[in-house]
């Protein structure tokens, strides 16, 4: 039953990203990847990551993507118009630049490095205590420290934000 | 197929189609009532002609809708002008798979939980489910080549972005102190002592920002009509207005229902049965929508934005140190 689910869910997921990249139209690719952010928060259901999938669908297809149809709507781009500012010959490098990408993250994968650790945290044990709770006590015990390096992180990108938007405060 | 699986889907359907057709008679119900009560506030009469006391007026209003023309604005982008009152329409009714409406009742022999699912992330199901509402609007608005409609759609989402921030951290202080995300636990915890007891500043937040997450009046600048026509529902007609106008009633009972379970106690209450008093104090919030909206002017776009990100955000980031600050004193 799971198994069916994942590839119904997966092939939406996958034709969604398809269509966004080949979609001209800026707001209807934007619609295309809230349809590939909520597909992706149904296959973390599918893994028993509630709390996850739960995150996916408020920040990004909630927050995020609002934001973005936003900017896009301002704008208001003509179907028509080409990206007038592509660099010369952007094309051969961006393949290169993109089969380079695929190749380090299929090394991440093969290499087990993101596997994190499993021994101790199997289904059962996740589902009796419940995904938010773990989650939050790794995140203030064991992971404090990149927890908060993380939350300086993204001050800094607000406040660089301000800076740029607003140069005469 | 064995038998308990089957008990569990019939009973998980049949609570589904009746919180359904719940919704539904009550936005049909919600529709007369705010204009009767609105009438009698502003020492009018409202409907009186269609029925006794204009009762029919909805199953008037309704067959009128369903008969005129539906118009597509020939260069609106037509999927999604019609994929949009659907959009906002879904996410009311689907948040109220989580919400409570009564005690474990025994029917036929099976014990049901009156809720249609108890999931342990509730509260961040519910916030999740709402922030998609959003797009309804904005896709209405873009997709009716209409500037009236763009700006309407544009001040939506600016308004509900804002306003979802001080929703979800207004019953953060809830969350706190019923140590549970899930509904279920919040409405148990809350046997003794409601919750707006506890929190009167997180429910006073809670329901500024749900006025404005739903867009009614004071905050219902999308669809100013003094400045935008109609706002996003300009160029709409016909049924898929009519979507439009029950999506504002069923979110609007939907916001309600989450008040009520968050922080007046859920079903609890003495002598009467517990559905019952859960529909009583669901009455009594909607009843407050409709008083609100006879009683307050539309606020202008800058106040609204002072409103939300320099009073209220603050104000309940203060809830949640006060809530916490208790919360560890008393240990």
């Amino acid at each position: 039953m799971e198994v069916y689910l994942f590839y119904i869910v997966a092939t939406i997921t996958v034709v969604s990203g398809v269509y966004l990249i080949f979609e001209k139209n800026p707001v209807f690719g934007a619609l295309y990847l809230i349809q590939t952010m909520v597909s992706i928060a149904v296959l973390y259901i599918l893994l028993e990551a509630q709390f996850v999938a739960a995150v996916q669908i408020i920040v990004y297809a909630g927050a995020i993507m609002v934001l973005f149809l936003f900017v896009i709507m301002l704008l208001n781009l003509d179907i028509k118009e080409e990206a007038k500012n592509a660099l010369p010959f952007q094309r051969i490098p961006a393949i290169l630049m993109g089969i380079a990408l695929f190749t380090v993250i299929g090394i991440v994968i093969k290499s087990k490095l993101m596997q994190g650790k499993h021994d101790q945290y199997t289904t059962a044990y996740v589902n009796s205590m419940g995904n938010t709770k773990l989650i939050g006590n790794l995140l203030f015990t064991e992971y404090l420290l990149p927890f908060e390096i993380t939350s300086i992180l993204l001050f800094v990108a607000a406040i660089g934000a301000i800076m740029l938007a607003k140069r005469k405060l | 197929m064995n038998k308990e699986l089957f008990a569990y889907l019939v009973i998980a359907c049949v609570k589904i189609l009746l919180v359904f057709g719940t919704i539904q008679l009550m936005v049909i119900s919600m529709i007369w009532l705010e204009r009767k009560i609105m009438a009698h506030m502003q020492v009018r009469l409202g409907p009186m002609r269609v029925g006794p006391h204009g009762l029919l007026q909805p199953i008037a209003d309704g067959i009128k809708l369903l008969f005129k023309e539906d118009i597509i604005p020939e260069k609106a982008s037509k999927l999604l002008f019609v994929l949009a009152p659907a959009m906002a329409m879904i996410p009311a009714l689907i948040t109220f798979a989580v919400i409570p409406f009564g005690d474990k009742v025994k029917i036929l022999g099976y014990n049901v939980d009156l809720v249609i699912t108890d999931i342990n992330i509730g509260f961040l199901y519910v916030f999740a489910v709402s922030s998609l509402g959003i797009y309804g609007i904005v896709m209405a608005g873009w997709a009716s080549n209409n500037k009236y409609s763009l700006l309407g759609g544009i001040r939506s989402s600016a308004q509900m972005i804002s306003y979802e921030l001080t929703l979800g951290l207004s019953l953060i202080g809830v969350v706190m102190l019923t140590e549970s995300l899930s509904l279920v636990d919040v409405v148990n915890a809350q046997g003794k002592l409601w919750n707006i007891v506890l929190q009167p500043l997180g429910f006073f937040i809670y329901f500024t920002s749900a006025i404005a997450e739903v867009n009614r009046c004071p905050f219902d600048l999308p669809e100013a009509e003094s400045e935008l026509v109609a706002g996003y529902h300009t160029e709409y007609s016909s049924m898929k207005f009519a979507m439009f106008f029950m999506a504002e009633y069923a979110n609007m009972i939907t916001v309600s229902a989450i008040a009520v379970t968050f922080f007046l106690g859920g079903w609890h209450g003495p002598f009467l049965p517990p559905v019952v008093w859960f529909m009583l104090k669901l009455s009594g919030c909607l009843f407050f929508f409709i008083w609100i909206r006879s009683t307050f002017p539309r606020l202008r776009y800058d106040q609204l934005m002072h409103l939300g990100w320099k009073f209220l955000l603050p104000l309940s980031l203060l809830n949640i140190l006060i809530t916490g600050l208790i919360m560890v004193i008393k240990g």
